[in-house]
């Protein structure tokens, strides 16, 4: 065997690779957004063509309030981000709290939706084609809303033990992306469903 | 690092894993709980190997059921079952698993780390996808009893609306392909994402993009194109199920929805498919032919972006599937275009695979000639592909045994050719023993002369007009004498198998020990012992060039010095 010593090029001094976990949700949501296309695009191809009623303009209501506290969650949990980095941490769960509350009240305005449209319009996955587009698409949405809402809280339940500081930053602001993520989906959703189709 | 004069495993450290021989439930134990990349890859691995054998017998089943004309054996229910099982334990409990296996046990030693980037993710895909399959074929134990072989899914493995709605299939078969598949799905959508962040965030110091080996850059353009096509399907099972359950109208054209969207649903998926299984295909071959040829691959660059560009070509073509459903001449120009577009990144990779091969000193070792069977093989189903994707001539040969052939060429003549391949190259690796030689060869060439005998005289069996998906035949169409042929090359390609199955079981006992390089390879994977330490490397590796392991053994001519 050769004995000449190994010689090694000079490079490949800073070897700095991304944040894990921050690939993988970003990765997830890459699939993620292939789940939510198709189901957009079913609700797209099939407006308009329910052969009984009732239509989406006879029911819908534009839910401008629910709109208002998801993309403004979507600011709060930007400033806790910014704290946590900064170990700030009463600000942080503050911040923190103002989204999960802001989230709930979005689902809470989904379920005074949804229970308006079954028990007054009569409107549920089975009638026609529009509510079943739209009760999966919607649906499909706000589980994930709630998922990212168990996702907050735990953190919230953690950081008021105080179990969360700047060592933290990281793995929080990958909870964060999937938020933006959530929000994101809804600007698409709601522009789809309540400006387009109705 | 040191020279080459001293052992990887010294260069590297010993390794550590001290084997304690407990009690069987003892180890039993250890896999069930285990998160170590390696272990799961190896769980993949025998998971599909079993499923290969379930579904291969399925596909025998048929055979012998179309061997002749009238043929009694199989009922034309019980015929549907098994094409459909066939089909869909192929595709998705042994292509799929078998290469996410090989991702899984690989990625990680390639790249010089330790496991994947999240070991508890990749245990929890694992289970998913077993527990998918099992839910598969737990549906052979429904009503109709074993022999009547229960409610197993009866659709297709493409499962096309209105065939699956309630009226058209009662009982829980069709909820049984839905449900199972997308929980094993969901597996492989976990695997995928733990391969991305894997690749991207646990490189080894100085393993750029740019001298990630081959295979590892497959898997991370696999697993991107996953991401996006695994999804689309689960979607489309969703709504399926909704219309099943509760009542939904997606499908359902008594209420204003469509079977075309079906369709256009499954094949988004069902298109990008394909190249997820055989880009784990190319991937073996990047790694198996030049090493049997002694040379660099030709073309690293090239072969890089004619991956990516397959990736992102595969998601615009998936209407190929569809030009007998009545789309407007416009989408079929469209899609016929766009198919032969694919032509051009594979016969990037075609010539640079025969660039390699040029000059070099060939070794014709079994992985060897499994994966020049596979270049040979690869290149007549791109051919066919290229005549169906002519929409005229696909009118004519749509759902017919020329089809059959066109794609069997692909997931048995590429796939599987590439699968075996990667079975006796890495086998020595995972078990420390080497396959037997002889019996290897056995194999290759039974199972050679088997698939060829089986699915050449398809395409002629297509050519006659005989349709795919029938369980028998009238005696007068010209098609007896063909049919019995394919069913004896079905029949000796089993025979292979078996031949295969006997060699791995004997050669974990008594097989000759391999070595940590048997094969005098390259790349990282090689430098650890066999089998590898749990935690793959002792002291973690560093690179300079593509070819770590010839830096290491050629001091004197390291490949970095040529590396742009
Ligand atoms: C090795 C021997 C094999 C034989 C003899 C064989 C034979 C068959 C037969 C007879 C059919 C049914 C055709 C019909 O009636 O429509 C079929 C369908 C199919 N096979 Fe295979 N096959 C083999 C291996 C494979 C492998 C390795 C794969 C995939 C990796 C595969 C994937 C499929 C698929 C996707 C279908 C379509 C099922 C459907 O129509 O729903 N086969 N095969
Ligand atoms: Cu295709």
């Amino acid at each position: 065997m050769s004995s000449i010593p190994l010689r090694v090029p000079e490079d490949a001094l800073k070897w700095r690779l991304p944040y894990k976990s921050r690939v993988g949700m970003a990765a997830l949501i890459v699939g993620e957004s292939a789940l939510f296309t198709i189901f957009v695009v079913a609700y797209i191809f099939y407006l308009g063509r329910s052969l009984t009623g009732p239509k989406p303009s006879d029911v819908l209501e534009v839910p401008v309030l629910g709109t208002i506290c998801l993309l403004s969650s979507s600011l709060t949990i930007w400033r806790a981000e910014r704290a946590i980095e900064n170990d700030r941490r009463r600000s942080f769960t503050v911040w923190l709290a103002t989204t999960v509350v802001l989230a709930v009240c979005f689902l809470v305005g989904t379920a005074l939706e949804w229970h308006k449209l079954i028990y007054r319009d009569g409107l549920t996955i089975s009638t026609n084609l529009f509510g079943t587009t739209f009760y999966s698409l919607v649906g499909l949405h706000a589980t994930h809303v709630i998922v990212g809402l168990f996702l907050l809280s735990a953190v919230l339940l953690f950081s008021l033990f105080g179990w969360i500081d700047q060592r933290q930053s990281d793995r929080f602001s990958v909870v964060a992306l999937y938020w933006h993520f959530v929000d994101a989906v809804w600007v698409v959703v709601f522009t789809v469903v309540y400006l387009i189709g109705r | 690092m040191s020279d080459y004069s001293v052992s990887a495993h010294e260069a590297f450290g010993p390794p550590v894993s001290v084997k304690k021989r407990g009690t069987f439930l003892e180890s039993l134990h250890a896999w069930v709980v285990t998160v170590d990349h390696k272990r799961l890859g190896i769980l993949y691995i025998l998971y599909s190997t079993f499923f290969l054998l379930v579904a291969g017998a399925e596909a025998l089943l048929m055979r012998l059921q179309l061997a002749y004309p009238h043929n009694q054996l199989l009922s034309p229910q019980v015929y549907n079952r098994f094409f459909t099982m066939h089909g869909t334990t192929m595709v998705f409990l042994v292509g799929m698993p078998f290469l996410f296996g090989f991702g899984n046990y690989i990625v990680p030693l390639q790249i010089g780390a330790r496991d994947m980037a999240f070991p508890r993710l990749n245990a929890f895909s694992f289970w998913l996808t077993a527990f998918g399959g099992l839910l598969l074929y737990y549906s052979f134990l429904g009503g109709g009893g074993l022999y009547g072989v229960g409610n197993a899914p009866d659709v297709g493995w493409f499962a096309y609306a209105p065939l699956t709605a309630r009226s058209f299939s009662p009982g829980h078969a069709t909820d049984y392909w839905a449900l199972a598949l997308i929980v094993s799905g969901f597996g492989t959508l976990g695997t995928a994402v733990n391969i991305i962040a894997t690749i991207v965030s646990m490189r080894c110091k100085g393993m750029t993009l740019m001298r990630m080996p081959l295979f590892t850059w497959l898997f991370l353009v696999v697993s991107m194109l996953t991401l996006v096509t695994i999804t689309p399907l689960t979607a489309a099972q969703f709504m399926l199920l909704i219309d099943r359950y509760l009542g939904g109208h997606f499908f359902d054209t008594q209420a204003g929805g469509s079977s075309l969207v079906w369709i256009h649903f499954f094949w988004i998926f069902g298109h990008p498919e394909v190249y997820v299984l055989v880009m784990p295909a190319f991937a073996i071959a990047n790694e198996v032919i030049p090493v049997f040829c002694r040379k660099a691959i030709f073309g690293y660059p090239a072969m890089v972006a004619a991956s990516v560009g397959i990736m992102f070509v595969s998601l615009g073509v998936w209407a190929h599937h569809m030009f007998t459903v009545g789309m407007t001449s416009v989408s079929n120009a469209f899609f016929t275009l766009s198919t032969m577009l694919v032509g051009v990144p594979t016969g990037i990779k075609i010539f640079n695979w025969i660039a390699t091969l040029w000059g070099g000193r060939i070794r014709f070792t079994t992985p060897m000639l499994f994966c020049i069977g596979f270049l040979f093989q690869f290149l007549i189903a791109g051919l066919t592909g290229i005549m169906l994707s002519v929409s005229p001539w696909d009118w004519q040969l749509h759902n017919s045994y020329f089809v059959i052939a066109h794609f069997h060429y692909v997931l048995v003549g590429a796939v599987v050719f590439c699968i075996f391949a990667a079975l006796y190259f890495w086998y020595p690796k995972a078990t420390g023993k080497l396959m037997d030689e002889t019996l290897g060869k056995w194999h290759f060439w039974l199972f050679t002369i088997g698939f060829h005998i089986t699915f050449d005289t398809m395409h002629f069996l297509g050519l006659l007009g005989m349709p795919r998906s029938i369980y028998t035949y009238q005696p007068d169409r010209g098609w007896n004498f063909l049919n019995l042929i394919v069913s004896i090359g079905g029949v000796i390609q089993g025979i292979a198998v078996l031949i295969f199955a006997f060699n791995f079981v004997r050669s974990y006992f008594r097989g000759k020990i391999a070595g940590d390089d048997p094969w005098d390879a390259w790349t990282l994977e090689w430098t650890t012992s066999s089998p590898p330490p749990a935690y793959n490397f002792e002291q973690t590796p560093e690179v300079h060039s593509r070819r770590p392991l010839w830096d290491l053994k050629h001091p004197d001519d390291p490949d970095w010095e040529y590396e742009a």
